[in-house]
Parts: structure tokens; C-alpha cells; sequence
């Protein structure tokens, strides 16, 4: 089918007005949504303008065989997110596909035939369940009309049921796969001919299922790979098993951007099962996706591989990595910590703050630390290539596949066509595998092994010492209150390295794509605002983690928020609420965002109304305002980020020993339509825990350049006995605005949460993360 | 030499002594439910059973198993196994699923040991296993479930 620009009839109309009136009209409404997509080449927003945007061909997604099997091929990564399952009930639930005949299939990297496959940005859901929806509905109407076409009947007599077509005048039916053949051979309907289902017969969108806060509330249609992972037979990077395949691991410079003075490795090739070992040459900075350079050590197995990168002696070159071999935490923390001090770049500005501040009944002032961070998914970087003939073929647990080919390609001098990547399941992404270094590294190797497998494996301490680090990050806010405690100025000031110093020369400020993460998207109402961006330098590789920049903002702005709270004498929770001020869209390019996470701001403005329906859902059901014990507290925060809402509140209790125990989390999420709200619930669940060791162990701290964590002893994750007695996730039911992101949204403020209510059972007020041993002292 | 019996199977291998269990699984043997997360027994995702014991493979030498080697791949085969594994089913506790292997060898090691733990008893017992997306709350109802407990978490 080819891209056609088929706009639909209401595309003229104000889209959100129009979507708020139209609640109820499923096939209509739905339709309605579908033009900011429609127009695929031109679009500024959404899926439409990613790289490769989208495409919705039913022949490029659903294949179905004469047994009735009806394979979906999948373009996303799948990493815990569920997406493998959740799209495939999309398309299978327009389609009308029997769940149990459902089978998926992961697609190989190629952009142009499956638009785009850059799995990041919480955007899988939110990007192709209107293409999924779309090839489903077209592939049902081929369906009807191969049976119409069977039986001569006109198609408006026929209609699809559950896995079959039905002819209601005469009883006859057929089955999907009896027509598959047939219909196969039709044209593809045009996009305006497609109906598609109302929400009541729908059996998966958006329908509760599995395990709702703690009730099984009904069988969850099985997850695709859930068989396959219980039983240890699911594929991950790691698990890609090819006929004489060689294991590699690589020695690499232990400071960003250092080189290689002298190797010697004949202790090295005296390791049984070592077969070889490589230089490999240090990227030119900044290394991008690029291999970080070191030494190789190829072998028969993984653990000759390890064994003979110990036996390696190696002199590495400092000098080459210039000051980032001076680089150390706690000088870099005191560096910034004196910058946040001075006025920076203002990134935006209203009212006059100084004179706010200045004229204050009260001033609050504080600045928060969050240190860096290693994605560190439970499977490390890991990646199989074999080069022959001209051609590379590579196996990876990748986020970015065209990227990944891209980089292959680069590092091989081949041309992208003859680059073939298969995307295996992630164990866990987080970030980390959206940078295919990794993968391009295991294709240098495998340059010198022509036709043979090579498998390149990732140590934990590889991962931690040479992560794409969540940026390191300092916040100082001022904020001016009048006699009644209302806010009257609001100063900012944000420093952290830029993932901008990745690509190109250190811009030592936040980009766009950075500071929109929560920074100037700040949504509260106070009249004098002024928001900075003072430079910070990178040292290390800096890259995404899990909601990114957001991580800093949130946990800032909601404890400072907190912090404003308490000097007004005034119930947080009120306080806030007053904060964000009557019930309004926030434009994003009034406030000086022109990012938006690649969203139209007419369709996904900063909506406080929704902000404060999340605030008021998750401290109704966490029972907030009443009494509590001694040593025990509830703490809030919210969030707006990949254009979805989340307010959580912890209850906990911090015992004399300083010992805390975490007894609820009330998680409550707004992402607009739910795709797989099991799902959903799932995602909740996760990033609470991984917000508990971002707020109470993770941190990653250097000393001369060199990471001083390397492995899960020292590097702290969170653990069975961290995580909250209960988890509780309320869902806001919204169908009317424009779907959110979910992977990432419910990391934000959970750090911020857990603090403010730790400063209500003690009194502690925490600004440096993680809490790590703050509350015994 | 090493000969090692692995899912009932006697297996005779050309390896070093010291070549820790999870190589000899994954790359000698080629089974690849087991899986390498940290290399020093700090998150359980190479856990296998030795005689039905939970032990993290990663730090056992190839001469130092004296037992029988269980590995993931066995424990539909295995009563109690089959239980966790249709709780961690029942209750969608997989994420990424990377780390479940692990997480469902060391609740089935568990579970021998201890039909009816309560829920400290299970907190304790999985602490060594970490999962990073977080699934901690439903690996937990799970182990409950799979002990006869109605799910509560």
C-alpha cells in the first residue's frame, strides 16, 4: 500500500475540542485522532515525524496461514515493556483474531519497510497502536470481502467474527484461514474505507485483566514469550547459539577517551581456549555510538575470553583523555554546587524574581544533588556478528535497530543494505541499549574471523565502569513567599552534562530535548519565574537512562516544592495544589518548549486539570491527612513527562536505628486510552522499585576518570526487601485526550515522593541522593 | 576431564577445572536458560539446582559440583517447579523476564525446603535475586500462590 495522504474530513477541526465532545463515538472518534498521523512525510509531530514514521500495510504485519495461525510481526524492542504482546493484541483485537492462534514475530532492522523501530521515548503504544488498528481493520475488511467474493454476496452482507467470516443470511461462515490465501490477493483498502470497532466490541483494548492490586481479576490473554521465559527457552542476546561461534570480551580504557600505550599478552594467548587478541582503536571523541577502543581477547568460550583479558597487561595512554582522567566526583559535585550560586543561561523568564525574592516575607533556598547512575539491565551489552562475503549479519538486544545497523555498516565499510540485524528479546533496556556500541564492537572482532560467529560479551563490571552515565545533576532553587505563604518568585537554576556531548563538540548546556523533561514544562502558577541553565562540562560517556532528564527535575522541583510547603506552614498537598493554580492548558511554547517529546502541543498541551486529578486519586486512596504514629509519614510528588501524568505517595516509617521500611505506594498514573492496562499496572509496579534505589542506593561516583563501582556489590540496586509492602496503582480512566507514554513516566517522581516522606516520619530533609546511610546519622 | 550429570542427562567435558558451572551450561553444553548477570553470586540469574539446592552457578568451579545439576529448562518436569512456573504465569510477573529463570530456581529451592514460608521467610530467601525492572511485589504474591496461598500482596 503505498503512503497515501489520505486526510480525513475532520482534520480541519480543533482535534482536542473535538475529541472532548466526541467521548462515546468510538470508530469516529478514533478516526478523528488518526490525522495527526495521517499525513506521514509531512507531519511535525508524532509518529509521522520520526525517522521512517510509520507505515499500517496489513501485508507488511499480519501474515496468516491456511491453518488459521495468524503471525503479527513486530517493530519494537521488546525490553519488559510487554510490547510484543500488547501490539499484537491491538492488531489482533480489530482484526478479530483468536488470541490462541496469535504468534509474533520480531522484524529485522529495516526502517523503510517498518517505519520506524527506535524503541525509546515511552513511544512504542503511543506511536503504533493507530497504524496497528489500522492494518488489523484492513486486513478484516480483505477477510469479508475474500468470503463475500467465495460466495458472490455483496461484502455489506458478511462480517467478521472471532477467527472467522460469517454470511448471517445463510449461516455459512469461513475461517480466517480458509480465506487467507484468497484474500491475500485483493487490494488493500484505502484508509477512508476502514471502520474501525467501537470500544464495545472490543475484547483487549483497554480492558482490565491478570492482576489488579493484588486481585486476579481475570486469565490475562497470554503474554507472547511468557511460556518461553518461565521455561528458560526465550532468546535473549546473549542466548543466540550459532554453529562455531567465538566468544570475545574486551579490556577497555579505564577513563573516557584514553588510548593504548603497549600490550603485552602472551600470558594472555597462553590461556586454554584463547585464540586471539585485537587492538581496537580508540574512538575519536565524542564517541557516540562508537566502540571505546581497548583490547580483545578472542577464545573458544566466555570464560577463556575473561580469563585471558586478566592475563593482559596493559599500559593505556592518559594523556589522550586529556582532563577527563582528572575527573572526580566530589570536586565535580563542589563545582557545580559554587556554578548553581551564579546567574546562567536564562531559559525562561517572567515577572521579576529578584525583586520578588528581594521583597519576600520569606525566602526558601535549597540545592539538590543527584549523582550518576548505570542503566545496568540485568543482561549486559552483549552482541553475535559473523562478516562474510561482503555481508554482515548481527544478532543483539538492541533499542535502536537502525542505529545498530548504521553502526555495523560504519565500522565494516559496508554499505547499509548488505548489514542484516536481528533484534533478540532485551533482558532490560533502561537506556542502555539504545547506544548499539556494543554491537559494533562485536563487528570489529568479527572482521578478523571471516564467516565465523562472533560473540561479544559484556562483564558487569565492563557495564558499570563503562555505562552511557545518567547524567550527573545539581539543582538550586529560590523561591519567594508572602505573609500568606503564597508563592510570589520561583528561581531555577539546572546544571548537568548534556547527551549533547555524545555527538558533537560539549555544548555544556542542556538542550532542548533536556531541559523540556520537566525543567521549563514547570507548570506551577506564580508570577515571577525565572528558570537558568549554568554550564556543566561531560568527564564520561553521557546517555540515556530510564526517563532521563526528568530524573533530576522532578526530584528538584517536588521536594523543593515540599520544602516551600513546610516554610508556609501549609498541608503539602494543598500547597500544591494551589501551586498549580486553576485548572488550564499550559501551551509547551509558552514556556519555552518547543520539544514536547515530538508531540503537537495542540494536541498535548500541559494539562494541570489532569495533574491535579492524579495528585487528588493517589492521596484520596493513600488516606492522606491522617494521623500518623511516630517516625511514620506519607510523602507526594508528581510528575508530567512523555506527555502522561503521575502522582505517587509513599507511606513509610523510619525506625530509631534509621532503619525505613516502605509500607505503601499509592501510584496514580494518567496516560490518557489504555492500551493493555496489565501492562500498564506492571509498568507502575517497576519503575516504584527502581525509583527506590535511585532515591535510597544507586550512585556511580569517579575518582581520576575511573568508575569506583563494578559490580552489584558496591553499585546498589534495589532487592526483594526494598520494595514497598504494597503497591497499589490507580488508573485514571481518561479516554477522551491523546495517549501517553508509559515505561518512563512513573520513574519521576518517585525519588522526590519517597524524601518528602521521609522528612514527614522524621524530619530528615534529604538533598543529596542516594539516602544511603543519611538517616542513621 | 569433568563429567557432569545436567536435567537427568551425563554429560563428559574437556574442561578447566576451575571453569565455573555457568560457562559449562552455556557454552560447553549450549543450554541457555541459565544466565550470566554478574560473575561474583551478587543476583542470582545463574541459579541452578545442585541435588534440588539453589546455587549460583557463576562462582561454583566445574569441580566442586559433587551433585546432580537442575537446571531451568527441568522444572516443567519438576512438581514443585511446575507450580512456581505457572504462578509466575497466572500473576504476569515477567518483565523482561531476563532474570525469572534465576528468580523461578531459587523459589523452587525455596519452596523444597520450605513449603510454607511465610512472607519474611521469602523476602530473606530471595533477597540474593535482583531484578531490575522491579518485579519484586509479584515474584513475591507469586511464591505465595505457588505455596497455596490466595494471592494477596
Amino acid at each position: 500500500m503505498s503512503r497515501s495522504n489520505d486526510t480525513l474530513l475532520l482534520a480541519n477541526v480543533s482535534r482536542r475540542g473535538l475529541l472532548k465532545g466526541m467521548a462515546g463515538a468510538s470508530a469516529l472518534l478514533l478516526a478523528a485522532r488518526w490525522d495527526a498521523g495521517l499525513a506521514n512525510e509531512k507531519a511535525q509531530f508524532g509518529a509521522g515525524a520520526m525517522p521512517g514514521g510509520w507505515i499500517d500495510n496489513p501485508n507488511v504485519f499480519i501474515h496468516i496461514d491456511a491453518d488459521g495461525v495468524v503471525t503479527f510481526i513486530n517493530n519494537r524492542a521488546e525490553m519488559g515493556q510487554g510490547i510484543r504482546t500488547s501490539l499484537a493484541m491491538v492488531a489482533a483485537d480489530e482484526l478479530g483474531a483468536d488470541w490462541d492462534q496469535v504468534r509474533v514475530k520480531q522484524a529485522t532492522a529495516d526502517q523503510e519497510k517498518y517505519g520506524n523501530q527506535n524503541t525509546d521515548g515511552s513511544r512504542s503504544m503511543r506511536h503504533w497502536h493507530e497504524p496497528m488498528r489500522r492494518a488489523g481493520a484492513a486486513a478484516r475488511l480483505m477477510l469479508e470481502q475474500a468470503a463475500a467474493n467465495q460466495w458472490g454476496v455483496p461484502v455489506s452482507e458478511v462480517h467478521a467474527e472471532v477467527h472467522k467470516v460469517v454470511h448471517s443470511a445463510t449461516g455459512r461462515e469461513l475461517g480466517f484461514g480458509e480465506l487467507a490465501e484468497s484474500a491475500r490477493e485483493l487490494e488493500v483498502p484505502g484508509r477512508n474505507a476502514l471502520v474501525l470497532k467501537a470500544d464495545s466490541e472490543l475484547r483487549f483494548i483497554g480492558k482490565e485483566s491478570g492482576l489488579v492490586n493484588g486481585e486476579l481479576k481475570s486469565a490475562y490473554p497470554k503474554a507472547v514469550d511468557g511460556e518461553d521465559i518461565v521455561t528458560g527457552k526465550a532468546v535473549f542476546g546473549a542466548d543466540v547459539d550459532l554453529e562455531g561461534t567465538l566468544y570475545a570480551v574486551i579490556a577497555r580504557p579505564p577513563v573516557y577517551g584514553a588510548g593504548i600505550k603497549s600490550v603485552e599478552d602472551s600470558a594472555a594467548l597462553e590461556v586454554p581456549g584463547v585464540k586471539k587478541v585485537i587492538r581496537i582503536e580508540t574512538a575519536d571523541q565524542p564517541a557516540a555510538f562508537n566502540p571505546l577502543g581497548g583490547v580483545a581477547v578472542v577464545a573458544s568460550n566466555t570464560w577463556a575470553a575473561m580469563e585471558g583479558r586478566r592475563a593482559l597487561e596493559i599500559e593505556w595512554d592518559m594523556a589522550a583523555a586529556g582532563d577527563n582522567a582528572d575527573y572526580t566526583s566530589d570536586a565535580y559535585r563542589a563545582a557545580l554546587e559554587k556554578a548553581a550560586q551564579s546567574p546562567g543561561k536564562v531559559i525562561r523568564q517572567s515577572g521579576d524574581v529578584d525583586a520578588a525574592l528581594k521583597d519576600a516575607e520569606k525566602r526558601v533556598s535549597a540545592t539538590y544533588y543527584m549523582p550518576h547512575m548505570a542503566q545496568s539491565p540485568m543482561e549486559p551489552p552483549v552482541a553475535v556478528v559473523r562478516v562474510k562475503d561482503g555481508k554482515a549479519e548481527a544478532w543483539a538486544p538492541v533499542q535502536n535497530p537502525r542505529a545498530t545497523r548504521d553502526g555495523v555498516a560504519g565500522i565494516l565499510g559496508l554499505d547499509r543494505e548488505n548489514v542484516t540485524v536481528h533484534q533478540t528479546l532485551l533482558g532490560g533496556g533502561f537506556g542502555r541499549k539504545s547506544k548499539p556500541d556494543f554491537v559494533s564492537e562485536a563487528a570489529r572482532i568479527a572482521k578478523e574471523f571471516e564467516g565465523q560467529p562472533v560473540k561479544l560479551q559484556w562483564s558487569r563490571e565492563d557495564d558499570i565502569q563503562h555505562a552511557y552515565f545518567h547524567a550527573v545533576s545539581v539543582d538550586h532553587l529560590e523561591a519567594g513567599l508572602d505573609a500568606e505563604g503564597k508563592a510570589t518568585g520561583w528561581l531555577h537554576r539546572t546544571l548537568s552534562p548534556s547527551i549533547a556531548s555524545l555527538f558533537a563538540p560539549d555544548p555544556k548546556h542542556k538542550g532542548e530535548f533536556e531541559l523540556g523533561m520537566g525543567f521549563n514544562t514547570m507548570p506551577f502558577s506564580i508570577p515571577s519565574i525565572r528558570l537558568e541553565n549554568p554550564p556543566a562540562p561531560a568527564h564520561v560517556r553521557i546517555g540515556w537512562f530510564r526517563s532521563v532528564y526528568n530524573l533530576p527535575h522532578a526530584w528538584a522541583i517536588q521536594s523543593f516544592a515540599h520544602e516551600m510547603a513546610e516554610a508556609a506552614g501549609k498541608d503539602h498537598r494543598d500547597y500544591v495544589l494551589e501551586l498549580l493554580g486553576p485548572d488550564r492548558e499550559v501551551h509547551n511554547l509558552t514556556v519555552g518548549d518547543g520539544w514536547n517529546y515530538g508531540e503537537d502541543p495542540d494536541l498535548y498541551p500541559i494539562d494541570t486539570a489532569r495533574m491535579r486529578r492524579v495528585i487528588e486519586r493517589a492521596t484520596e486512596e493513600a488516606g492522606w491527612g491522617r494521623e500518623s504514629q511516630k517516625g511514620r509519614g506519607l510523602g507526594l510528588a508528581f510528575h508530567h513527562s512523555f506527555v502522561s501524568y503521575t502522582a505517587i505517595v509513599f507511606d513509610v516509617e523510619v525506625d530509631d536505628a534509621g532503619e525505613l521500611t516502605i509500607h505503601r505506594a499509592d501510584i496514580a498514573f494518567d496516560c490518557g486510552p489504555q492500551a493493555n492496562p496489565e501492562r500498564i499496572r506492571a509498568q507502575m509496579e517497576g519503575a516504584c522499585v527502581m525509583g527506590i534505589g535511585i532515591a535510597l542506593k544507586s550512585e556511580v561516583t569517579f575518582q581520576d576518570g575511573v568508575a569506583q563501582q563494578s559490580n552489584f556489590d558496591k553499585y546498589l540496586i534495589p532487592r526483594m526487601p526494598d520494595a514497598p509492602k504494597v503497591v497499589r496503582v490507580h488508573l485514571i480512566d481518561n479516554p477522551d485526550d491523546a495517549m501517553g507514554g508509559v515505561g518512563e513516566p512513573g520513574l519521576p517522581p518517585v525519588a522526590p515522593a519517597l524524601c518528602n516522606a521521609i522528612y514527614a516520619a522524621t524530619g530528615k530533609r534529604i538533598r543529596r541522593l542516594p539516602v544511603g546511610d543519611q538517616l542513621s546519622g | 576431564m569433568a563429567s557432569l550429570t545436567i536435567n537427568g542427562r551425563q554429560h563428559e567435558l574437556d574442561v578447566p577445572d576451575n571453569m565455573p558451572l555457568l560457562w559449562v551450561i552455556r557454552d560447553v553444553v549450549g543450554m541457555k536458560g541459565t544466565k550470566f548477570g554478574c560473575g561474583m553470586a551478587q543476583c542470582g540469574a545463574c541459579t541452578v539446582h545442585i541435588d534440588g539446592v539453589a546455587t549460583r552457578s557463576c562462582v561454583t568451579p566445574v569441580s566442586a559440583v559433587k551433585g546432580e545439576v537442575q537446571t531451568i529448562e527441568a522444572m516443567a518436569d519438576d512438581p514443585v517447579g511446575k507450580k512456581v512456573q505457572q504462578a509466575w504465569l497466572d500473576l504476569g510477573v515477567a518483565q523482561c523476564g531476563y532474570c525469572q529463570g534465576g528468580q523461578i530456581m531459587n523459589a523452587t529451592g525455596l519452596l523444597k525446603s520450605n513449603p510454607e514460608p511465610n512472607s519474611q521467610e521469602i523476602i530473606d530467601a530471595m533477597a540474593g535475586n535482583l531484578c531490575r525492572c522491579g518485579t519484586y511485589n509479584r515474584i513475591l504474591a507469586a511464591i505465595e500462590r505457588a505455596a497455596g496461598k490466595e494471592v494477596s500482596s
